[in-house]
């Protein structure tokens, strides 16, 4: 079931991309066009962030995480790059695991 | 040679000129790749702890090969959502990649092979180095370089961080879950710039948390597309105040 998953959306990532390389320019130039699929991609991250900070199964929950991703953003705000961020994240929720036993 | 003359001095002048172009392309191109692939080894390890294993992981990275849409992926599957859910949020994180082909294939003008190929190098950052040029050889050469730069290092790092990560057992242990959400917020703190993207992020936000004690996992990050959806769907309102021309 994996292997068909991976395999389905790789295809669909692709044809996506492929279509971007055959369909006449100003179709896909066109602002509204434009606008959405930035916005689609902003959207869909924040509520991964989200998701993936305080919720688990199917339930919300405040842990370790939103901590981590606290540190998280002061590192993004302080510029630092992404894998430090990524490493920090992963540090401070391993830290404060270990702490609380 | 040696009748050139002035002819001679100009056209030496602008070859060490397009001499030089060529190594800023080519040494930013190096710079970001580098940047990226570094990453692919948390791409890795995360992948293998969601709990695909090492081939499945390498697959999406040579066949998906768009960050966004491979950490979506395995996001939702690793939080219990469904394949389809798991299939349709990388799918919609990968249609800005159409707007970059549209941008970028008039700059390339490759048919056949070619395209496909450059058609699976489309990503954020090839696209980037590409309109980043000034004349449409330089952004040739800035594509295929990133493209394939990042294409190389993303796969082998992705392989190692794959290959550690089945090593390390318990995610939570080390943080691994935490450090999910961070690199999405890493790919998202770029793009918050304007004030309608910090709203349509924090809308988005509060649709996922409000919807995931009531729906199965995977539908509330699909849930939040409509809001980009009819935010995008009109004009800003004060488009010439908030994004200065250039």
């Amino acid at each position: 079931m994996t292997w068909i998953a991976v395999l389905a959306a790789a295809a669909l990532c692709f044809a996506i991309k492929l279509l971007g390389h055959q369909v006449p320019t100003d179709w896909l130039a066109r602002p509204r066009a434009a606008r959405i699929s930035g916005l689609l991609t902003v959207a869909l991250l924040a509520a991964l962030v989200v998701v993936q900070t305080a919720t688990s199964q199917g339930r919300l929950v405040i842990d370790a995480r939103l901590a981590a991703l606290g540190v998280a953003a002061v590192a993004l705000w302080l510029r630092a790059p992404f894998l430090v961020v990524v490493v920090l994240a992963a540090l401070v929720a391993a830290g404060i695991r270990a702490l609380a036993g | 040679m040696t009748a050139g003359g002035a002819g001679d001095g100009v056209a030496h002048g602008t070859g060490a000129q397009e001499h030089a172009d060529r190594r800023t392309v080519l040494r930013q191109a190096a710079g970001v790749s580098i940047a990226t692939g570094l990453y692919g080894v948390s791409f890795g390890a995360l992948s293998v702890v969601s709990g695909l294993d090492v081939l499945q992981t390498v697959a999406l990275s040579v066949l998906m090969f768009t960050g966004g849409s491979q950490f979506a992926f395995i996001g939702v599957l690793g939080a219990a959502g469904s394949p389809v859910a798991a299939v349709s949020t990388a799918a919609l994180l990968g249609v800005r990649n159409a707007l970059y082909g549209a941008v970028v294939a008039p700059l390339l003008e490759v048919g056949g092979a070619r395209r496909w190929a450059a058609a699976q190098l489309t990503i954020d950052e090839s696209t980037a180095v590409a309109v980043a040029q000034r004349s449409p050889a330089l952004s040739r050469i800035g594509f295929w370089a990133t493209g394939l730069g990042v294409f190389v290092l993303w796969n082998v790092t992705t392989l190692l961080g794959a290959l550690a990560g089945a090593r390390l057992g318990d995610p939570t242990r080390w943080g691994l879950d935490a450090a999910a959400a961070a690199a999405f917020l890493g790919l998202l703190w770029p793009r918050l710039a304007s004030r309608r993207a910090q709203g349509v992020a924090l809308l988005a936000a509060l649709v996922a948390l409000t919807l995931t004690p009531v729906v199965p996992a995977g539908l509330p990050v699909l849930a939040a597309a409509v809001v980009a959806v009819l935010a995008g769907w009109r004009a800003p309102d004060s488009a010439p105040a908030s994004e200065p021309p250039g």
